[in-house]
């Protein structure tokens, strides 16, 4: 079969590109559109470095085809920061120390931004609960947990 | 001494938390990581790796592959250098197999096609032939009469006469009289306990990006803990001249320890030699398990005497570790960490590295020591419970203090083990009432720490700001840490300085990021540096000032006269010297190289309660706290964060990670569904104490950090999973499946 | 691999009856892209079953429920009244990998997949669900226990694929639950699985139905161990021989995940604990 023309919108823009009916969204991102912000921690849904949202849902752009993106509308971690200015979880998480490596990051900071935006009060349980997906090697998941908390009572306090 | 003789030093920065450099770049996704770089013309490439644990090669067909259409090289063991010895001959062994397939996962040969997905499909028609042979996986299995044999003649001379080829080295330590020492004792112990491989589990797989002419010249991008020696290592594999090659360092996705070895570089710069054009090769997750470097599995008999007083009259342990099939299983650590923590008259270690058909190991902080402290702190742990005797005050009554002989032979400098064992005693924790169903443990734990050779840049702008180059990897934040140091010696704010991870053609060499080497040994050489930078400032003052050198002094940023009989001058800040430099004399640069020796031990206690389901056999853990002395915590977010990180790396090994074979040699669980690290869900708040007992080989009392977390946590779960369930567990993981078991079998 | 998007459920039913190599539907894709990914199984023609009308539904009739092949588990965690009516179908549905799976994974992709530890399959049998499946010779109807004939393999026979999963009305004074065993909280495969669902009549169980998964080659439905339970309140004896019934019933192999020793216990507890959950939902459910 030969590629599959794919017409998407990425961060509100509009993006095209050719894939392989075998390529991932994840591979399409990265090595079609230049967003290497989504990592290929597993490639089978187990780690969540991959997480993006596709039409506001919390997914693994690993788990979906390059083709299943056609009409849809893709959120990346590249998205979440508007021009210069940080949301408030990447600055919370830099505050808290939240992170080491990084790698996996991008993937906890698009997977909360749902959490939040869908339970702007969450209890620590939920917040873990939530993450389970993703997969934190540096951490022990603390200071993560204490960054996202920390920035759902800033967003209930600003509301 | 390499301590600051300053006490009571008013840190402004060192100390504080301020915001990682690389903060933005990492949240907004900006960060490039190992997979993250691109180049025109780039090929991709796939691994062909062995599906036997043990089998001769006899033939390799890779006709059919190389005519599916975007296919452009293939490589096998014939492509790389043919005059390689030693350890580097090991190495290469394993990047790339010989005449003999050693594990499941083995490299047999590579291609490199225009996309990864015909790279893919291109191996899968590579045929080989192969002759299977007898396995073994099993480290006890593997040191018995009829062991399938790894290698022929691989033993060392250390190894004693008569014991199967497969155990490779030997180890013996120790000093005293063991049998007047277990005369001495009321009660002994003796028990044999067993480990699993576990993976570090870093969630980047190793991914790199090569190019290689035929003119032998060549860049490298990689994510590693150590690109100096990537770059030597590579040189060797590949005929290279070493500064011919030049190597950069990605972000790194984790190490731990693991990426401190080299398995597909070599690979993707001979294929790019082959085809004149750059190569990506990045790992799947099942390779990276199948065949990166794992730990060792070990099985442990300790003995060990005490008193009913709480005294430790002896105690001896044999260690035996497979490393896979090479030699370097790292026994010599286990049975010097054993017993480190304790003051003893009677000790003796022995250990032992065996082969098996198993990938080769590597590091996972602290190599060796965390499955010593499993054994040895369960046996004292089942000695207090039997002798009733509170596990904190026996601990300190055998404390292994400053001027004792340790376990393996030197005398202690000062350490912290005193102080980490009272505050645990002091903790909430110890003294919080333990809910039905739950256990508690704690466990001391122990690591050397590293210097090793480091070569560190300060160059001032003329702005008056500064670049520092360091040649180790930032694998925990340590980016921060080195700004911080800089900042404090040159007097400037911490936003003035930026961190760099140079490349092998601008510094000297680096050793790899590991022995919690960084913040000590890139740290000393940064103040060094620093120091070197201010005394090239001082000098231009002087000059201005038409003064000796000696009477200039550095102050907050500042040159100053040191006193009034050096003259009445206005201060000079740095920016105004480093306007003119190029003026006043040239370029300011500070630099400092050299092999540090006096890296700091580091000790920890840590406490744990957990719960077992008496039905089930589950175990999770309810409450940790972390006690461990960091000497000088230069960034305490960062040091907290390697705390947290080694615990729960702890508490997935102790209760779920294994490698688990089949009865065929195959390994059954290489992915995070059944490899079982643990998820956000899994783990408790992780509290955490940091001791300062300053190390006297550092300017400001800097030992490592990232690795003595990881030693304690085995036995402090153990020992709480072995009080909740009411029976000693022996065996890691502590899978529901063991602890139902054991509860079952209680007499 | 070829790609298609049908519009109608007879479309993707002509192109799997006409196709030859290996035909796999396409729904969430959790299962699919990781057996591509992981080089188990490499479909020669994948269809895309997203893009058919009423296949992301939720309808309520006077049957039941009626739910799209389509549907993701987190749409269905989101059913207020779906959730309120059948939880321990949706809890089963809800305990399959992580946040990101459950934005994708469906029930009826979770019930072909055919594997013996799946989730939701028994919480369906439990539910007493049944399945529309249409192919070339038009649509019939079977119960969900009669899908999974092997681990890995349905009743569907080739174009065939199913079009709808149906769960009956709930009436008053009924109960389900599911409750499954893995070593860590979350994001692994079940080691065992127990669903149960209850009809009291005055805090009597007048009607039960008590699954298992993950311990046989397909999920079981325990008849002698809901005989055990008919015409208590679930004290302690009924509890008791319920627990002996299910470990009884298990046929289960040792493997990574568990030994047939520990599965076969480990059912036994589980029953006990599933079926006190669904006894307590049947009771406040008045």
């Amino acid at each position: 079969m030969s590629k599959i023309h794919v017409n998407t919108t990425i961060n509100g823009d509009h993006l095209e590109f050719l894939c392989d009916p075998r390529e991932t969204l994840l591979d399409a991102l990265r090595d079609r559109l230049n967003l290497t912000g989504a990592k290929e921690g597993c490639g089978t849904g187990d780690c969540g470095a991959c997480s993006v949202t596709l039409d506001n849902r919390l997914v693994c752009s690993c788990l979906v085809l390059g083709a299943e993106a056609d009409g849809k509308s893709i959120g990346t971690v590249e998205g979440i920061s508007k021009g210069e200015e940080l949301h408030p979880l990447q600055q919370k998480f830099i505050e808290h120390a939240a992170l080491q490596c990084g790698i996996c990051t991008p993937g906890i900071l698009v997977a909360t931004k749902a959490l939040l935006e869908k339970n702007p009060d969450p209890t620590e349980t939920e917040v873990r609960y939530w993450l389970a997906g993703n997969l934190c090697r540096c951490t022990g998941y603390d200071k993560i947990i204490k960054a996202v908390m920390d920035t759902a009572r800033d967003l209930r306090e600003a509301s | 001494m390499a301590l600051d003789n300053q006490k009571n030093r008013d840190f402004k920065i060192v100390g504080t938390r301020p915001d990682r450099p690389d903060g933005i770049d990492k949240v907004t996704g900006r960060a490039k990581f190992g997979a993250d770089a691109y180049a025109p013309g780039m090929l991709h490439a796939a691994i062909l790796r062995s599906p036997h644990a043990h089998a001769k090669i006899l033939k390799i067909d890779t006709e059919k592959a190389e005519k599916l259409a975007g296919v452009k090289a293939v490589v096998t063991r014939k492509d790389f250098s043919k005059m390689v010895t030693g350890e580097n001959w090991n190495v290469l062994e394993n990047v790339m197999a010989g005449d003999v397939a050693l594990y499941d996962g083995h490299a047999i040969a590579a291609i490199a096609a225009t996309s990864t997905l015909i790279a893919r499909d291109a191996i899968k028609l590579i045929q080989v032939e192969y002759e299977v042979l007898p396995h073994v996986t099993d480290v006890d299995q593997a040191m018995k009469k009829n062991a399938p044999v790894i290698r022929v003649g691989a033993a060392d001379s250390s190894v004693p006469k008569g014991l199967h080829p497969n155990i490779v080295r030997y180890h013996e330590s120790g000093h005293g009289d063991l049998k007047n020492g277990f005369d001495a004792a009321d009660l002994i112990l003796e028990d044999t306990f067993k480990t699993e491989a576990t993976h570090q589990g870093y969630i980047e797989p190793h991914a790199c990006l090569a190019q290689l002419g035929g003119d032998g010249k060549g860049e490298l991008w990689c994510c590693t803990q150590g690109h100096f020696h990537v770059q030597k290592t590579c040189a060797a594999l590949l005929d290279l001249e070493t500064s011919a090659l030049r190597v950069t360092a990605s972000e790194i996705g984790g190490g731990f320890g693991g990426k401190t070895a080299i398995f597909i570089e070599p690979v993707a710069l001979a294929l790019s030699r082959k085809t004149n054009r750059p190569v990506k090769l990045v790992m799947s997750r099942s390779e990276v398990f199948r065949a990166t470097g794992p730990t060792s599995s070990t099985s442990m008999d300790i003995k060990i005497g005490m008193k009913k007083d709480g005294t430790i009259t002896a105690g001896s342990g044999i260690f035996r570790l497979q490393g896979g099939a090479f030699p370097g299983a790292p026994m010599e650590f286990t049975a010097m960490c054993a017993f480190a923590p304790y003051n003893l008259e009677n000790v003796k270690q022995i250990g032992y590295d065996v082969l098996s058909n198993r990938p080769k190991q590597a590091a996972y902080r602290a190599p060796g020591s965390p499955m010593a402290a499993f054994a040895v702190e369960s046996v004292i742990d089942e000695l207090c419970n039997k002798l009733e005797l509170d596990p904190i005050e026996v601990r300190l009554k055998n404390a292994s203090k400053q001027g004792t002989k340790a376990s393996f032979g030197p005398t202690w400098d000062r350490i912290g083990l005193v102080e980490c064992l009272e505050a645990a005693q002091k903790h909430p924790h110890y003294s919080a009432p333990i809910k039905k169903g739950q256990g508690r443990g704690i466990s001391s734990g122990f690591w050397f720490n590293h210097g090793g050779e480091t070569a560190v840049t300060l160059a001032l702008s003329e702005d008056g700001t500064a670049a520092l180059s360091v040649g180790t990897p930032d694998i925990g934040g340590s980016r921060a840490s080195m700004c911080q140091m800089a900042a404090e010696e040159l007097g400037i704010s911490y936003d003035k300085v930026r961190t760099t991870i140079a490349d092998t053609a601008t510094l000297g060499y680096n050793e790899v990021s590991h022995g919690s080497r960084v913040t000590y040994a890139s740290g000393l050489a940064t103040i060094k540096a620093a120091r070197d930078a201010v005394k090239k400032l001082c000098a231009r003052a002087a000059k201005k000032w038409d003064i000796d050198e000696e009477a200039v002094i550095w102050e907050d940023g500042f040159a100053k006269p040191s006193g009034p009989n050096a003259g009445n001058f206005d201060p000079i800040p740095l920016a105004q010297l480093t306007k003119s430099m190029g003026k006043t004399g040239g370029p300011i640069v500070g630099h400092f190289e050299a092999t540090p020796e006096g890296a700091g031990v580091s000790f920890a206690t840590h406490l744990v309660d957990a719960e077992v389901d008496q039905e089930t056999g589950r175990a999770h853990v309810v409450r940790y706290t972390v006690i461990q002395d960091a000497g000088k915590a230069i960034h305490p977010s960062y040091v907290e964060g390697q705390y947290q990180g080694g615990a729960a790396q702890g508490i997935g090994w102790a209760l779920n990670e294994e490698y688990i074979y089949g009865k065929d040699g195959r390994l059954q669980n290489s992915g995070f569904l059944d490899y079982r690290i643990p998820v956000a869900s899994d783990l408790p708040m992780i509290d955490t104490v940091i001791i300062e007992v300053p190390n006297p080989g550092h300017p400001y009392g800097v030992r490592g950090v990232g690795e003595t977390s990881i030693c304690p946590p085995l036995a402090a779960i153990a020992n709480a999973v072995s009080n909740a369930a009411g029976v000693r567990l022996k065996e890691l993981p502590m899978s529901p499946v063991r602890i139902l078991e054991a509860i079952k079998n209680k007499t | 691999m070829e790609y298609h998007k049908p519009q109608s459920f007879q479309e993707a039913t002509e192109i799997a009856s006409r196709n030859n190599g290996v035909t796999r539907f396409l729904a969430g894709g959790t299962d699919v892209l990781v057996q591509l990914r992981s080089d188990i199984l490499t479909p020669d023609t994948l269809i895309d079953m997203k893009y058919i009308s009423g296949v992301k539904d939720i309808l309520e009739n006077s049957d039941g429920w009626q739910i799209g092949v389509a549907v993701s588990g987190a749409e269905m965690s989101e059913h207020q009244k779906l959730s309120k009516e059948w939880p321990g179908v949706i809890e089963a549905m809800d305990l399959i990998g992580s946040t990101q799976v459950q934005g994708r994974a469906t029930l009826t992709g979770n019930l072909c997949n055919g594997s013996p530890a799946a989730d939701s399959v028994p919480s369906l049998i439990a539910a007493g669900a049944h399945v529309s499946i249409t192919g070339p010779s038009g649509t019939r109807k079977i119960k969900v226990e009669d899908v999974p004939i092997s681990p890995g393999k349905t009743c569907l026979r080739k174009g065939e694929v199913i079009s709808a999963i149906h769960l009956p009305r709930r009436k008053h004074n009924q109960g389900d639950a599911y409750l499954r065993f893995i070593p860590r909280t979350e994001m692994d495969i079940a080691v065992v699985g127990c669903a149960v669902n209850l009809e009291l009549h005055d805090e009597i169980i007048t009607k039960a139905r008590v699954s298992l998964g993950a311990v046989a080659p397909t999920a079981l439905l325990l008849e002698n161990a809901a005989q055990k339970i008919i015409g208590s309140k679930l004290d302690n004896q009924a509890l008791k021989l319920l627990s002996e019934e299910a470990s009884k019933a298990c046929n289960p192999i040792n493997d990574k995940r568990g030994t047939i020793e520990f599965r076969t216990h480990v059912a036994g507890v589980l029953a006990k604990r599933t079926a006190k959950i669904a006894y307590e939902r049947a009771k406040e459910n008045r």
